[in-house]
This record gives C-alpha cells, structure tokens and sequence, in this order.
C-alpha cells in the first residue's frame, strides 16, 4: 500500500519537477502514438468503408484478416517489422531500426487491423433501408460513401480510439524496433519496465500513471467530440 | 471506388511525415548542446552507432554514466540496446551492432574463433554472489564454494530462480551446476526461468523467497528492495569479467566499426577506467565494477 502512496507521490514530484525527462517522454509518447493512430487511420477507415460497402472479390477474406488482426500481438507485430528493418534485414540499408519511425511502422502495423474492423463493423450496422435510400435518391459512389461514412461517424470515431488504444499501452513492439532509447525512441511504457528492471518500482508506478492520465485525455476529448456529433 | 481520397491521404501523410520529422526525430539529427560545446569533438563520419550489451550494465546505470561521456567526447551518438549477452553477440555475429560489451568470457572466446568478433579486450570486472531468504532453507551459508552450494540447493530442491535468458549471468549458473555435478535443473519443480533481465528476476525471487545468482552491480542498485542476503561471495567461480569486442569487419563491411572502435577505445582510456572504478560510490558506498584495463586476465591473476 505505502507502495501506491509513494508512487502517487513520486509522480506529482516527477510532473512538477520534470526530472527523468518525464515531459519530453511524455511528449514523444502522444506524437508517437498519434502519428502510428494516423496511419493507422488513413489506411484503415477506407479499407473498413471498402469493405462494408464495396462488392469485390476477396472482400471476405480481407474482414476475416482484419478480425483475425485485432488479436495479433504486438510482440509478433515487432519482431517482423524488426527483422525487416535489422541492418541484416531486407530493408536494413533504409536505417529505421531503433528509431521512432520504426515504432510508427509497428505500431501502425497494430493498430490498422482494429481500425479496419471496427469501421468495417461500424458501417455494416447501419440499418439496411439506408443504403437504399441513398442509392435511390441518386448519390453516385463518391456520394454514397461520404454519405454512410457520416452516418457511421460514430463508429470511425470508435474504431480510430480502438487503434489508438491498442498502440499507447503496448511495450514488446515499442521495444523491439524502438529499442528505448533515451532521448529518442524511450517512451512511457518502456520507460515504466525499464524503471521496473532497475528497482524503481514508485518511478515505474509514477510513469504509468501519467500514461492513464493522457488516455483518459485523449479519450475525454474523443467522447465529447462523439456528445457533439450525438446531439446535432 | 475511392480513387480521389487516396490522392489526398498520400499528400496528408506525406505532409504528417514531414511535420513528424521536423518534430519528433528533431533529438536524433541535433548533436547535444554539451557535444556542440566541445571544440575538441570533430563530427564522426558516421555518427550513429549501436551497443549491444548486457541488462546489468544499464540496469546498474553504469551507461548513463559512460555513454553520456563518450558522445561529449567522440560525437558519436549510441545506440544502446541492453539484451543478454547471448543476444548482443547475436546481434554482432548478423552485423546489427558496431560495438559488444558483454560478460560471458567462455561463449567470447568462441565468438572471437568463429571469426565473429576481433579485438575483444578487458575492460572491467566485479563479481556474482548466491543471494536467499535470511531463513536460507537449503542452509547454504557458511558453505566452502558455489558446488558445495549448488549440491545443497538440489538436494534440498529449495526454489531457485534463473534468468534463462542464455544472458552471461544465465551461462554462468549453468556452469556453476554443471561444476557441482549436479544433473541439468531445467524443468525441475523447484527450479523457475524468468527469461528476463537481472532486474526482473531479483524481483521474482523476491516474491518466490527462492536463490537466485545475481551480478553484484544489480545487487546493489536493488538496494532496500530486496530482503535476500547475500548467502555465498568471493568463490573465484563466481568473478564477473567484462570485456569490449567489434564484430568482424572483414565479415561485415556494413558495420560502423570506426564507431565501434571508438568506443572500445574510450572503455579502456585512463579516464574512462576511472569513471568506472568511482560509479556508485557515491550511492552505495562501494565500487560497483572494478576496472581491468590493460592488466591481464582475472582468471588468470
């Protein structure tokens, strides 16, 4: 208990001091984690709208990856974006290893299957009178898209949390291809098991409770983005 | 089907790419304030280098020591990737480090014969110590050596922890078995494998009340967190060496071994040995790592 304690302690002391270069960790861990939640997002909502709404072949094959994907472990994810970018590795000349590139890729690499089934989910809820609806006063396929990817708005705004999600709190990809690396590629949770390895447990405690407090931030600014669009 | 839309994403990532550059990567292109300070530090050519080394050097903060320096020094800027030292010779052996600095002197000498690595080169030791509950089950204090105490814990089948993460320290417990003679413990049920750092498995013996063989360094950074004594030191089984090595740069042309060399060159400078000898002083009232530049091996005094 004195444990917990301490850590709540030692976090107020981390955040107004600053020490352990907890801001710039900080910092790097929502730019990180926000440009991965991007990609993730500019590839995945079109494949989740593609899905829901396109006919084309393969179409079922691609929602079952994009399930089977939200389960794939961050650890796996890791190691092949590692051994892709190794200097061993095929695209090892590009010297990303090690850097917060690599992690954007991993990540990305995480979060873009939970982004594409949960917009692809998300859409294909939409009641089916809908499709009908729009389809019969004319849209052309642009139109028709835009006009259920609205209606969804909600569900892509879940499904771009989930990404995010999936990619803030995770350590074994952040760690493979980051290498934690301070100053560079050291974010909050590789921090936090760093701080575990070295027997600071109330650090480790402090730096975790700062990663709760930017997800219940962001989430915060997400669900009253998602009580606007409700009550329009 | 959305033809227009994938224009416009690749023009937003690339515009997302490039604000993400100027910001986030902005601490890897920047050479320190301190190293831009220092006239006496000419830009390497190829400034970015990796170490692969072993957990107890970092989790011990003897590198946020040294690597600080050597980047003031040399300009260099490194990567520090602390594995075990299986996974750091690994590393060098496929070409993904520039510089080793490990503590697994037996698994070294094949590495350096295999034609993996070359200038391997002494730069420090301490020592590893049998820690277990002050109620020390398997009574193993007092004991003569570490065989006499390995056979004790066997036989009692007191809970032991082991990294098993084929780290040094990890090969070195399974010598110290094989030297006691006593049969291979793996998946025995009094015998636990974390596969994780030193860190990590001081805490799981913690938990578990059981043996564990730990380097003294982390020992000591685990100060007041642990209530495991030490139960056996000074067995010359036990000494902990650690030494500097390139990988081959005949075998892997691609390596910044310029890198590499600097920094095997900055462990066994006169300063640099120094710094080594007064870390942790100040903490722990005790040395943690005692330099060996230059004199020959321990084993061997």
């Amino acid at each position: 208990m004195d444990l917990i304690f301490d850590a709540l302690r030692e976090a107020v002391r981390l955040l107004r001091t600053g020490d352990g270069d907890v801001y710039s960790i900080t910092a790097r861990t929502a730019l990180i984690t926000g440009a991965s939640t991007l990609v993730a997002s500019l590839i995945g909502l079109p494949i989740g709208l593609g899905i829901a709404l396109g006919r084309f072949p393969g179409q079922r094959v691609l929602l079952a990856i994009a399930n089977a994907g939200t389960g794939l472990p961050p650890v796996v994810a890791g190691l092949f974006v590692a051994i892709l970018l190794w200097r061993s590795g095929p695209l090892g000349s590009l010297g990303l290893i090690y850097t917060p590139w690599a992690m954007i890729i991993a990540q990305a690499l995480i979060a873009t299957p939970l982004v594409v089934s949960f917009a692809a989910a998300g859409v294909m809820s939409l009641p089916p009178s809908l499709h009908l609806q729009v389809r019969a006063m004319g849209a052309g396929t642009g139109q028709y898209v835009w006009l259920m990817a609205r209606e969804a708005r909600l569900a892509l705004l879940v499904a771009v949390m989930a990404g995010f999600g999936g990619v803030v709190s995770e350590v074994g990809a952040a760690t493979m291809v980051g290498g934690n690396l301070s100053g560079s590629t050291r974010v909050l949770t590789t921090a936090a098991v760093l701080e575990v390895n070295r027997g600071n447990f109330g650090t480790a405690l402090a730096l975790g409770l700062i990663l709760l407090v930017l997800v219940v931030l962001v989430s915060a600014v997400l669900t009253s983005v998602q009580a606007r669009v409700r009550r329009r | 089907m959305f033809g227009t839309s994938r224009a416009q994403i690749t023009v937003v990532l690339g515009l997302v790419f490039t604000a993400f550059g100027m910001s986030a990567c902005g601490g890897d292109t920047k050479p320190p304030p301190t190293a831009a300070a220092s006239p006496t530090a000419p830009k390497p050519a190829r400034p970015d280098m990796i170490l692969a080394t072993t957990t107890s050097t970092q989790d011990s903060g003897l590198l946020d020591v040294l690597v600080p320096a050597f980047q003031r020094a040399t300009g260099y800027q490194v990567k520090v990737i602390a594995v075990g030292s299986g996974a750091a010779m690994q590393m060098g052996e496929r070409g993904d480090a520039d510089v080793l600095l490990v503590h697994s002197p037996a698994v070294e000498e094949k590495f350096v014969a295999d034609g993996f690595g070359v200038e391997r080169t002494l730069v420090m030791h301490n020592d590893f110590v049998v820690i277990g509950p002050v109620a020390d089950p398997a009574g193993i204090k007092g004991s003569k050596g570490a065989s006499e105490v390995m056979k004790k814990i066997a036989d009692k089948r007191a809970t032991f922890i082991s990294r098993g993460d084929s780290s040094g320290t990890d090969i070195l417990e399974k010598g110290l078995w094989k030297a006691a003679s006593v049969a291979a413990p793996k998946g025995q049920s009094w015998y636990f494998e974390t596969g994780q750092g030193m860190g990590a498995t001081l805490t799981v013996a913690r938990e578990k009340q059981g043996y564990t063989v730990t380097d003294r360094a982390t020992f000591l950074a685990f100060t007041g967190k642990l209530d495991l004594p030490i139960l056996l030191e000074g067995d010359p089984a036990l000494l902990n060496v650690y030494h500097v090595m390139v990988p081959n740069p005949a075998r892997l042309p691609k390596t910044n071994t310029d890198g590499g060399r600097a920094f095997k060159n900055f462990l066994v400078a006169a300063d640099t040995q120094k710094l080594i000898g007064e870390f942790g002083k100040d903490k722990y009232g005790q040395a943690l790592f005692f330099p060996d530049a230059g004199k020959p091996e321990p084993t061997e005094r």
